[in-house]
Order: C-alpha cells, then structure tokens, then sequence
C-alpha cells in the first residue's frame, strides 16, 4: 500500500468513528433525559422505561458501530490496499 | 506480542482456512458454533429429560426462558401467529445470546489453532449476515403464506409514493442486522484485546463487564427485530 493511500485510510477511520459518534450522543443524551423525566414522573413505571430505553439506545449506537464496520474495514481489510 | 500471557490477539482477518471444493471455509467459526449448538443442546436435553410438575433447577431456567421469550415474540407477532415462529425467534436469540456470552467468558486461548483462533461466532460477519438472511427469508415467507399475493400491497400501503422507499427497507434490513451484531461484538473484543495488552490486569474488568452487557442486549435486540419484521409481515390491515 503507498503512503497516501495509508494515511488517508488511517484519516478516515479515525473520522468515520468521531464523525460517526456525534448523533448517536445527541439522540442518547436526548433519550436518556427523557426516560429520567418519565421515571421522575411515574417512578412505578421504571421497568417498562429502562426496558424501552436499552433498546432504543442499542439503536442509536447501532448507528456508531455502522461508523466502526467501515473504519474496521479500512484499517484491516483495505479494498484499495492494492 | 510481546508477552505470553494467555490472552486473545489481536487477530482481525486472520483465520483457520478450510478448503471445501472451490471454498474457502472459515473453520474457527464453524468449529466454536459447533461447541455453542452443542452447549445449547446438552442443556436442553439435560433440563428436558426428567420434567417434574415443580420445575427444579436447569428446567426452572429453561421454563424461565420459554417464558421469556413467549412474551418477546407475542408482543411483537401478535397473538393469532406467534406460536409458528417462536421457535424461531427463540433459536435465533439463544443461539447468539450463548455465542456472544461464550466468546467473552470461554478461555478459548487454551485451545491451539495452526491459525487464526477461536472466539464468538457473531464476531464473524459471515455468520451474521447468515442469520440476517435467515431473517429476510423467515418474513417473507411469513407475508406470503399467510397473505398470499396480497403481502405485497403492503409495499404500497398508505400511499404508493412509498414503494421505493419499501423495496429499499428490504435490503436495508438484513444489511443493518448483520452489521449491528457483527460491529458490536467485534468492537467488544477489540476493546477487551487493546485493553489488556496495554495494561493486562484488572484494568479490562470494566470493559468485560460492558461487553457482557451489550452483547446480552445485542441477542435481545437481533431477537426482538426480526420478530418484529415477521410481525410487521402478518400484521393484518384493519379496513
């Protein structure tokens, strides 16, 4: 593999990730707080809450892990490697 | 590396080649799924051999199981047609629940490959993308045996403007399946694996801990998903 082709690899790996990881913390955040809300208000509730919002954080984070395939990809597995 | 302590590489992309024919087999996946469809055999067998009217020991825990993922499928298929995938859904999320789990907690280091090692079966994405077609396939043919030929005004409920739209969900799906499991659990061995090779006591704990979590919640989210899928393909239009 020639230099620029390794660096820009390296560069968009490490970008795909950050990038990647900056919705997912917003819509966690929001969610979490929500879900915080939701206990305060009906604290019998609680099961049913952290139930929902596990598997709606899975999701969001889903998203990131979608960022971390492709940076896998680039970093072990380089289509243009060459 | 540099020290011999018997910890999991880093091995991304390097794998026990089989050759069958004109393919090449990764054969440490094959053989860690043989010992996690074997675990889950012997279980089953071992709770199932001497049912009691009290359920005691492993058959409390399977019944626990049982009882679980019922629930799972029903709140998500529905009452009239949970009872057909179950079975399904209940493979699906034990098979991956004891792949990830085994993958963490089994020292599967003590085991010596030529190349390549063992680990979860699910860090594999071919096995991933196995099960997500799997999935694909269980609910398509969900739609059309129990709709026939009026499945597919599904990809044109509410309006037609959505067919596009639907065509690319088909593919979309078993795509973000199989990347959802595969990148979690890939992503909590390379953790574990970076952790303890720069520091390789203790400090991996916590990160252990998450992974078990996760990749638990992965097993319930694959699961819960593609009943969903199946549930969204038999869901009746209610004119």
């Amino acid at each position: 593999m020639d230099s620029i082709t390794s660096a820009a690899s390296v560069l968009a790996a490490g970008l795909a990730v950050g990038l990647g990881a900056i919705g997912p913390g917003i819509g966690q955040g929001t969610a979490a707080g929500g879900a915080v809300e939701g206990i305060a208000r009906q604290p019998e509730a609680e099961g049913k809450i952290r139930g929902t919002l596990l598997l709606s954080l899975a999701f969001m984070e889903a998203l990131t892990i979608y960022g971390l395939v492709v940076s896998l990809v680039l970093l072990f597995a380089n289509p243009f490697a060459g | 590396m540099p020290f011999n302590l018997p910890l999991a590489e880093l091995e991304v992309g390097k794998h026990l080649y089989w050759k069958v024919g004109q393919l090449n087999l990764h054969g440490q996946v094959f053989l860690s799924s043989w010992i996690v469809i074997g675990a889950l055999l012997a279980l089953v067998v071992v709770g199932t051999r001497k049912m009691e009217r009290e359920p005691r020991g492993v058959q409390n825990l399977l019944e626990f199981l049982w009882d679980y993922l019922r629930d799972l499928a029903r709140d998500q298929i529905g009452e009239k047609a949970y009872r057909d995938w179950l079975p399904f859904i209940g493979t699906l999320f034990l098979f991956i629940f004891v792949s990830n789990w085994g993958g963490a907690l089994i020292p599967w280091k003590l085991i010596h490959l030529p190349s390549g090692e063992l680990g979860a079966p699910t860090a594999d994405i071919n096995t991933t993308i196995a099960l997500a077609l799997l999935v694909s396939l269980a609910y398509f043919y969900a739609g059309l045996s129990r709709k026939g030929l009026r499945y597919f005004e599904y990809y044109v409920e509410p309006t037609p403007i959505m067919l596009p739209f639907k065509i690319v969900e088909d593919f979309t799906k078993p795509l973000s399946l199989s990347f959802r499991l595969f990148g979690n659990i890939l992503a909590d061995e390379l953790v574990v694996a970076v952790l303890a090779f720069l520091v390789p006591l203790v400090v991996p704990l916590p990160a252990m801990f998450l992974g078990l979590f996760t990749s638990a919640i992965q097993a319930l989210i694959f699961a819960t998903l593609a009943a969903y899928y199946i549930g969204e393909a038999v869901h009746e239009e209610h004119h």
